[in-house]
Parts: C-alpha cells; structure tokens; sequence
C-alpha cells in the first residue's frame, strides 16, 4: 500500500465546474416493451418451451388438415390387413375368382394341403385315422405341444367318409397349425390326432382388386401377378382401420374436448371469480361458498355420474356431454384465481384515480381488472388443457368416455391394451400421442408461466 | 382452534349435504328404467320391486326418505346384486381401496421428498436432469399406459427367474399391493418431487441457511436441521387434495391389476346402472374426501405454527 498522506491532493479549477445539461442523460436506452412483447422475447429464450409451441402447432395442422393430406376413412376396415404393425410386408397375389372346391384330392397320404393355402382358403385332406368314428378339424396359431391345445374347432365330421375340409373361416396371411383329431364313437376327442404347419400367403382377385381402387380398368396385371395392398403407414388396428387416420380422427376428439371444455370452464371461471372479486361482501362469500362446493365433489365419480344423467343414445357420440360435465366441474379453481387477483387489483392505486376520473364500473373491469389478469388466466388454461385431455383419456379408458365406434386416443388405448403382448403398436400410437400432447402443454405452460407472471416464476 | 374445528365440521356436514343432494339428482335424471332386466315382470311383481325400491313415490318423497335414511347410516340395497346393502358392500371393497392408497400415498410423499431433495443438491448437474426428465414421464403418461407396461415387464421379470416373484395381478398379499402401489403414487410422486424441488432452491438461498453456514455448521447437519425439514412444509400442504386424487384414482390400478377394491366395483356399478351402489359410493368418497381435507387442514396448524388456522 502506498502512503497517501504525503502525495497532495491535485485538484483543477474545472474539477469544481458544474457539467452542462445534457439531453441524453434522460433518455431511455432501450426501446420501452409493451407487456406481450417482453413476454415473447421471454418466452423465445426459453427453448424447451418454444419446441412445444412448434410440437402443439404440429400436432393442431394433424388434427385439422391431417386428414385433407391423408384421405383414408378411419371407419373404413381393411380384412385383408387386420393388426398389421407398420411396416409389414402388403403385397399380394392376384388369383382367379374362388371356384367351390369339388372335394378331388391328390394320391398324397396324412393330413395334407390340397393347392396353394392362401388368405381365399386352405384346403385340407387326410387319411382316416386309426379307430376313428368321425373327425375334428382345429386350427392353432401356435403348435400344438404338450398340454393338446389344438385352437378352435373348424368342423366335425362324424362321417369317416369325409376326410376334407375347406377353411375359409377369417383365414389370414400367418403361420397356422392345423390338427386332425380323431373322434370316438360317443363323438369325443382321443388321443389320436396328426397336425401340420400351413403358411398362409395373402392373395387378391382382379375383381377385388378393382373394387378396392388398387387397379384401373385398362390395367394389364394377370392372374399370377402381384400387386400392393393399401399402404398403412402406421399400420391398422384389430378392425383393419387405418391407425394413422384414425390417430387423426381420435386428436379431433380429443382435442377439441381437451381444448373447447377448459376455454369454456376458465371463461366462466373468470367472470364468476371477476363478479365475486369485483362485488365482494355476502355476494363473493356466497358465490365462493358454491364453488367450494363444487370443488368438495369427487371429481371423477362425478364425471362418470353427469355422463350417465345425459345419457348417451344411439349414434351419439358422447362428446357433448363430456365437455359440459367437465365445464360444471372444473370451472372453480380459475374462479378462485382471478379473484384473489381481482381483490388484489381492487385495492391498486390505479383503480382509485380511474374511479376518481368518473371511469364506470364495466370500464374499470373490462379495461383494468381483467387485462392484467390474462396472463394468470392463459397459464392456467395451458395447464388445464393436458389435465383435461388426460380425463378424456382416463374415461375413454374405463368405457365411460366417448361411445364407439368413434375414436379418441383413450379408447384406442383401451383397444390396443387388450392386445398388447401380440400387437404393441395398438397401444403403443395413441399412448406416445397423448404423452406428448400433454409433455407440450405441459412444458409450454412452464414456459409461459415464468415469461408472463413474475409471481407465479419459478425458483430457477 | 375449537371453534374453528367446529366451524370446519358445520362446512363439511353441509358439504357433505350437498354432495348428497347432487348426486341424487343427477340419479334420478339418469334415462331409462332401473328395472328393467330381460327377465319379463309381471306388473305385480314390479309395483312390488316399486314399492322396496320406494320408486312408487313422488321425487321429493323419495329425498326425504334417501336423506332420511343417509342421515342413519344407511345406504339401502342394491339394485343387481340382491340382498346386499350398499353398506356391505362399502366395507367389503373400501379397506382394500384405504390400503392400496395410503401405501401409495406413502411411497408417493417419501419418494417425492427424496428425489425432490437430491435434484435441488445436485442442481444443474446430471442426477439434476435425469431425475427431472423422470419426473416430466411421469407426468406425461397416462397412468393405464404404466399399469400396462409395468405388468408387462412383471410378466418378463418372472419369466427370467423361472417363479414368480411377483404377481402380475390380484390381490391377496403384500406382494400383490407392491406394484399397484408404485403406479398408482407415481404421478403424485412426480408432482410431489417438482414442489420438493422448488421448495428445497427457495429454501437454500434463505437468511437462516445463511447464518447457518457462517455459523460453521456442517452441510448434513444443515441439509437435515434446515434445509429439509422447512422445505418439506409445502409437500405436506398440498398431501390433502393428493389424497383424494389417489383414492378416487385408483380405478385404473384397480382393473388393470384386478384388485377387489371399491374403485372397480364401482366402474361395475356404473356399467350394470346399479342406481343405489353409485350413489351411496359416490356419497361415501365424498364424505371421505371432505373428512380428509378437513383432518389435513387441521393437522397443518401444529406442524407449521406459522399457518394461522383461522384464515
């Protein structure tokens, strides 16, 4: 350290002169930012918030253009494609119109196929067995192993002059295991049985085909050909509907259930709880009275309860009862909110000089109150959206939901969960969809809640 | 506190009051006739089934005898299982439905706060992220996706070991209630650790923190005396709504891992039109819950002085 006190201090005459005014010492640096453009420089900076504004943007161009891009009617089966998982092989054969068997059999010996097994029809032929009074035929999807599950009885032949049999019942292109059994002669199954292992190949006919759209008149494919069967980009449920479609058809109902139901409950909340806040006294003790009420009832056996009063009949969809039960129920929590913020609000200065300057009571609340409440309001609705469209999905799950056939992302996961150990992708498409619907709002709610209120910010 | 205790119960029985008027409203506008089943009824035997039922008298009559005999406990008999009353049947199927939630409850509340606790100590670095993208899964899925998966993955686990080692469903021991228990506390579990999280940040840029490390205390005992035990306050709050999530909630864990409890058997009820067994069920939930909120709200003024209970 130096030592101060022996250097003295050196001071000029202009050290003590005043500085002249100047202008830009008042003058503000930054552009001054209205409320909503600090909030969207905010909400930019915030990355995972922005990817789920594009997520939820995406997932809105799927819901309402999706199907004028992919024009496949969800309601539509396609037999020949019934819980393919995308990506599986379409083609198929073009064979001649089914002509009825005429029973004529090769000199072959055991149970045998007769002609090629196709999805048309597998033709089966056998020798008697040993000691048989009569045959049954079964088919498997799997070998039949030691426990004899042979599968499902096709046909009973108590006749042992009968040793052939057409299956034509729902065959699919798969692998089946086919089983002759011999009966006794009080017509029960004996331990005497052959099986075989037929591949079934999937074929169409010219005439099929053209109905199907997948060939034109003039087209030059011959029996023998192959051809492509509709093309399903994510694969059919066990109806044979297109999933992508109905993917498309579901975020229709479940989208405008999970968006329309918490627009309308957070609009009446608003005016409820602005009335409440606004009047205050025995009016807003007796109106938050109700809500409370409201709130004491157990939501979701209420929402099974309200969606059995309205009833559904036949043909209906069950949609607009869901959405009005869910306004009646989950309208009190935002009443709550924008009460204690019109309460707040009440007491601020600016309300006391407005009302000085004679501004009328719809003003001071149209023009006040309820804009610096929207921000409260627009993260609350970001965050009832996944709430809501998980009820949707909880409901239609449990069959309390929207009534089929017409799709929601909750019932196709109920459907596909039925077959979710043979045909994952049933489930696993409507389960993904809805997670990331509500991942989106979810994270955009977080977003918006530290970009517009600085109250409610987060400790981040 | 007495008065107040008082005034919470007046608000609940009037609660529960209301809860009991709603539903019986919304009953009785249900469409179609309760006693209709395939089996032809001459009208003798109906006017007769009217009469048990008391579906002969006007809409009012029937509310004063519905409260009448609320008001004595009782919650009259079911329609589809015959000569069984409502009561039975809650107290048959309800204790499995308590246990099922507490234990979740419980593994929700101690998971949370645990998970909650680490990320804010480990903050900003990898068990930070990993855990809170668990969170953010267990937030996103539904939870019928994760009774599925997590039966399905019962079902390979079991596969590997040769036995079971847990069953995939049913109930019977403190086996079966293990899984069913973890997925039905796992979104509360998600939720809880997000509020543990914040709670444990505000907390550690605090005054007292502070003083206590100038003090010289050593971090554990500044992490379990202080840090800890103040930001666990606002998870306890909020366990009072949580327990009515979970216990009405538990439907979904219920059929998909086939537990006899009360969640179940009402989704039966609903799909049978068992008119007395919904109501009375939905009546007893909701006393439940209003019970629940009420005990919460009281228990919230001893553990945290500060909370004024008459507000």
């Amino acid at each position: 350290m130096t030592d101060l006190s022996n250097e003295a201090p050196v001071f000029d005459p202009t050290d003590f002169e005043a500085l002249a005014r100047t202008q830009d010492a008042n003058a503000i640096s930054r552009p001054s930012l209205s409320y909503w453009q600090d909030a969207w420089i905010r909400l930019k900076a915030n990355r995972r918030a922005i990817t789920s504004l594009y997520i939820i943007i995406f997932l809105l161009l799927f819901t309402i253009v999706g199907p004028w891009v992919w024009r496949i009617d969800p309601a539509i089966q396609d037999l020949d494609q019934i819980s393919q998982p995308p990506g599986t092989d379409r083609s198929a054969q073009i064979v001649e119109d089914y002509i009825a068997w005429d029973g004529s059999t090769d000199g072959g010996s055991g149970l045998r196929v007769i002609g090629d097994p196709n999805s048309q029809a597998v033709r089966l032929t056998w020798d008697m067995l040993e000691n048989a009074d009569g045959h049954r035929i079964y088919r498997n999807r799997f070998p039949v192993g030691e426990e004899l599950a042979f599968g499902i009885p096709l046909a009973e032949y108590l006749d042992n002059n009968i040793v052939t049999h057409e299956d034509r019942l729902d065959v699919r292109p798969d692998t089946y295991f086919y089983t002759v059994v011999a009966l006794d002669d009080r017509g029960q199954t004996t331990d005497n049985f052959q099986t075989i292992e037929v591949e079934v190949e999937r074929v169409t006919t010219l005439a099929e085909a053209l109905e199907r759209g997948l060939i034109d008149e003039n087209s030059s494919l011959q029996v023998g050909d192959s051809i492509n069967l509709e093309a399903h980009p994510l694969g059919t449920d066990y109806l044979g509907c297109d999933m992508l479609a109905r993917l498309m058809a579901g975020a229709r109902v479940s989208l405008f259930i999970g968006i329309g139901a918490p627009t309308l409950f957070v609009l009446f909340g608003v005016v409820f709880g602005s009335v409440a806040g606004f009047m205050g006294g025995r009016v807003d003790q007796f109106m938050m009275r109700f809500a409370d009420f409201v709130v004491a009832l157990p939501f979701l056996l209420f929402m099974i309860l309200f969606k059995i009063a309205f009833g559904i009949g036949p043909g209906e969809s069950g949609v607009l009862p869901m959405l009005i039960a869910l306004v009646v129920l989950m309208w009190p929590a935002t009443a709550r909110l924008v009460r204690g913020q019109i309460i707040q609000i009440r007491e601020q200065g600016y309300i006391e000089a407005s009302k000085l300057l004679g501004a009328s009571t719809p003003y001071l609340v149209l023009r006040h109150m309820l804009p610096n409440t929207i921000g409260v309001v627009l993260v609350t609705l970001t965050f009832e959206i996944p709430r809501v469209i998980f009820v949707e999905a909880f409901l239609s799950f449990i069959g309390m939901g929207v009534a089929p056939p017409t799709p929601s992302w909750g019932s196709m996961s109920n459907e596909g969960i039925r077959t979710m150990l043979i045909t994952p992708h049933e489930l696993i498409f409507p389960a993904l969809i809805i997670s990331i619907t509500v991942l989106a709002f979810n994270l955009l709610g977080d977003g918006l809640r530290d970009a517009l209120d600085a109250r409610m910010r987060n400790q981040e | 506190m007495w008065s107040y205790t008082l005034k919470r119960l007046v608000q609940g029985i009037i609660t529960v009051w209301f809860i009991a008027t709603a539903t019986f409203f919304a009953m009785h506008s249900v469409p179609g006739d309760p006693l209709l089943n395939d089996r032809a009824m001459s009208p003798e035997i109906r006017a007769n089934l009217e009469a048990k039922y008391g579906l002969d008298q006007p809409l009012f009559t029937q509310y004063v005898v519905y409260m009448t005999n609320l008001v004595r406990g009782d919650l009259g008999i079911s329609f589809v299982h015959e000569n069984q009353s409502v009561n039975d049947i809650i107290s048959e199927r309800f204790p499995v439905s308590a246990i099922l939630g507490i234990l979740a409850l419980f593994i929700a509340a101690i998971g949370g706060v645990i998970w909650g606790a680490l990320t804010a100590l480990y903050r900003n670095r990898l068990p930070d992220y990993i855990i809170m993208f668990l969170v953010i899964l267990g937030i996103s899925v539904p939870s019928f996706v994760v009774a599925a998966l997590s039966q399905l993955f019962l079902v390979n686990v079991n596969e590997l070991a040769g036995r079971t080692l847990l069953p995939v469903a049913g109930w019977g021991s403190v086996l079966h209630l293990l899984v069913p228990a973890l997925v039905l506390g796992l979104s509360t579990m998600a939720y809880l650790t997000r509020l543990m999280r914040s709670s444990m940040l505000e907390i550690t840029n605090s005054d007292f923190v502070r003083t206590a490390k100038a003090k010289g205390l050593p971090p554990a005992r500044i992490f379990t005396r202080h840090q800890l035990r103040n930001a666990i306050l606002p998870v306890v709050t909020v366990l009072g709504p949580q327990v009515a999530i979970i216990t009405t909630g538990g439907f979904v864990v219920e059929i998909v891992f086939a537990i006899p409890g009360l969640g179940r058997f009402f989704v039966e009820a609903v799909q049978q039109l068992d008119y007395t067994v919904i109501m009375g069920t939905t009546v007893f939930y909701g006393a439940f819950l209003v019970v629940m909120v009420i005990l919460v709200d009281l228990i919230y003024g001893y553990i945290d002085p500060r909370i004024k209970l008459e507000q």
